[in-house]
């Protein structure tokens, strides 16, 4: 079976400077695919591109097998679905209606819900552990549960793909691990891409990483291919240690201060 | 679990709720219809829908002639601003924006007076030139408030100021250096006044207002998405720029067509879509038609109540209107503040 997505040599730019040049992956169903790299490396851009918000000026996006640009609005939903890393709603509406705005590509003219659609949001909400919150007003919701609730609107758009932009950057450790967790079990039917800050938690989540540099793919394959000392410190200028999560065997960074080795300075 | 735990919107939610506003807007037409200065006895109006009893010249003269004429335009003027302001607030993410504080009735006023000035036909040319006015004035709007996701309080609010300062300038020109009969007076325009209204109006716009309405409703689960920010309506498969402007392009014409029949009418498109949102919610299936019908029957008490109120003068219903809504606009502003987008 072919990859759900493909990318050729794709190059974006805003003006004049390119800030995604030549880049090429494939995901594929069941993977878990984590973009890291510096501020500024292109990794919103990039998921942006993938999704057709942006148009990329050369290159191709291919949706399995054929190029995005000949989809439709509503058929690019069908296929991928975006996380973003926070969602403003000006107006109070309840989560429920947030998630059942999911089945919007599906809906065609007629402007109301069918019994099904019902059934697949409350579906998608039980997978979230969010179906409690249901009729809670969004704006009532804390960080965390808002973003399960993003989640379960992606996944009631019963994408094949689904993109996770910064999910879990204004979450505390409890609720990163939530969000980590759910992702990770969402696999079997789909593929996935996350762009995030965390690097030890990607490593420790992710199939394989992408370590984006200047809009340029600097190291891509498993976490423990690219998370080494060597590569994130050049990419990211800062230096770190990088060893082994005892537990789950995969790469851990530790931040390195430049100037007292790391310890405290004693009184 | 059962099916109706959670609620959501149906066709027959949507049709009862009509049902019910419709019939609120029948009494308060009825009412409206009753009062005024001269001395018409409930009994007499009722008169006229059963077949028995007759009534003299003068009374069916100031039923037919007077009153009906203004309580429909009043009702067409309040249900289009209404429209305006439910898809203004959609489509610039900011529950401050409406016809008036954003510039667009004083753009499109403006468009109406060129369009006397040219003599143009006051029931067709005169409202083209109304809507004209009033989608350049989105298109500047826009154009100096851009901002990435959408019109931020402070700069929505700046931009209406200094939009409306330029347009009432050249309203008060206009006026100043004509003596032009046709113009009315410059409180027609400044306060808005419905006591010119004749039925010829109704007949053009009424239809039009109507299809536009049906086609801005066809398009309420797209403004609910965009509530959510345009880049995430996208990603749901909106045709985001596509029903952008078609809707400012409806919205345009709708209002442009009431501005030009009553004047600049201030904070209509304010009131009535906050106070249905309090009631029914965010969703704009439902939202649209109860501002829709809740604002004409707002706006038919709102012009009794000055046609009425200093008996036997009159005053311009913007005056109300405004009278009502700036007091309720500075409630919605201290309440939350400026970072409306910051939910």
């Amino acid at each position: 079976m072919g990859p759900e997505l493909k990318l050729n040599n794709v190059s974006f730019k805003y003006g004049q400077d390119w800030c995604i040049q030549d880049l090429g992956f494939e995901l594929r169903k069941g993977e878990i695919i984590g973009v890291i790299g510096p501020n500024g490396s292109g990794k919103s851009t990039l998921l942006k591109i993938i999704d057709g918000v942006l148009r990329a000026q050369k290159g191709d996006v291919l949706l399995g097998g054929k190029s995005l640009y000949g989809f439709k609005r509503s058929e690019i939903a069908r296929h991928i679905a975006m996380v973003p890393q926070e969602s403003v709603f000006s107006f109070p509406f309840s989560a429920f209606d947030v998630v059942l705005m999911g089945r919007f590509p599906y809906s065609g003219h007629f402007p109301f819900e069918k019994t099904e659609d019902i059934r697949i949001a409350q579906e998608s909400m039980e997978l979230t552990s969010t179906i409690d919150l249901a009729m809670r007003s969004i704006h009532e919701l804390s960080g965390g549960e808002k973003q399960r609730v993003l989640i379960a609107r992606a996944l009631t758009q019963r994408a094949k793909i689904i993109l996770l932009d910064e999910p879990t950057s204004f979450l505390d450790i409890r609720h990163k691990l939530e969000i980590f967790e759910i992702i990770s079990s969402l696999t079997h039917s789909m593929g996935l891409i996350i762009v995030s800050h965390d690097i030890s938690l990607a490593a420790q989540f992710c199939h394989r990483v992408i370590l984006l540099n200047k809009g340029k793919i600097y190291k891509t394959g498993t976490p423990s291919e690219v998370v080494t000392a060597e590569n994130i410190g050049e990419v990211y200028q800062c230096p770190v240690l990088v060893d082994e999560n005892p537990v789950s065997n995969t790469p851990r960074i530790t931040i390195l201060s430049r100037k007292s080795n790391g310890k405290k300075e004693s009184l | 679990m059962s099916r109706n735990k959670y609620y959501r919107i149906t066709p027959l939610r949507v049709i009862n709720l009509a049902v019910a506003l419709s019939a609120v807007l029948v009494v308060v037409g009825f009412v409206s219809l009753c009062m005024g200065p001269a001395n018409i006895h409930v009994k007499q109006v009722l008169m006229l829908f059963s077949d028995s009893g007759s009534i003299d010249q003068t009374t069916w003269m100031i039923l037919f002639k007077i009153r009906l004429p203004r309580i429909l335009l009043a009702g067409m003027v309040g249900f289009s601003l209404s429209i305006g302001g439910v898809v203004f607030q959609a489509l610039l993410r900011n529950p401050l924006a409406e016809p008036f504080i954003l510039g667009v009735s004083s753009g499109s006023a403006v468009g109406a007076i060129a369009g006397i000035f040219l003599g143009l036909s006051i029931d067709l040319g005169v409202p083209f030139l109304s809507f004209m006015g009033a989608l350049f004035t989105i298109f500047l709007v826009m154009g100096i408030g851009r901002r990435q996701g959408g019109l931020e309080s402070s700069t929505l609010l700046l931009t209406g100021v200094i939009v409306n300062a330029f347009f009432t300038a050249i309203i008060m020109f206009f006026i100043s250096t004509t003596s032009d009969t046709r113009l009315h007076s410059i409180l027609f325009w400044l306060y808005g006044d419905l006591s010119q209204s004749r039925y010829s109006q109704l007949s053009i716009s009424f239809p039009i207002i109507i299809v536009v309405s049906a086609i801005v409703y066809v398009f309420s689960r797209h403004l609910n998405l965009l509530v959510g920010g345009e880049d995430s309506a996208l990603q749901m498969g909106v045709d985001v720029e596509l029903v952008k402007w078609l809707l400012f392009l409806g919205i345009s014409l709708i209002t442009g067509i009431a501005i030009s029949f009553s004047g600049i009418i201030g904070f209509v498109g304010l009131i009535v879509p906050h106070l249905m949102r309090m009631f029914i919610g965010p969703d704009h299936r439902l939202l649209i038609p109860a501002s829709a019908l809740g604002g004409a029957s707002f706006m038919i008490a709102a012009d009794t109540l000055a046609r009425t109120i200093i008996s036997p003068s009159e005053l311009p219903v913007g005056v109300v209107t405004a009278f009502l809504g700036a007091p309720f606009f500075i409630y919605l502003l201290k309440q939350r503040g400026s970072r409306w987008v910051q939910n």
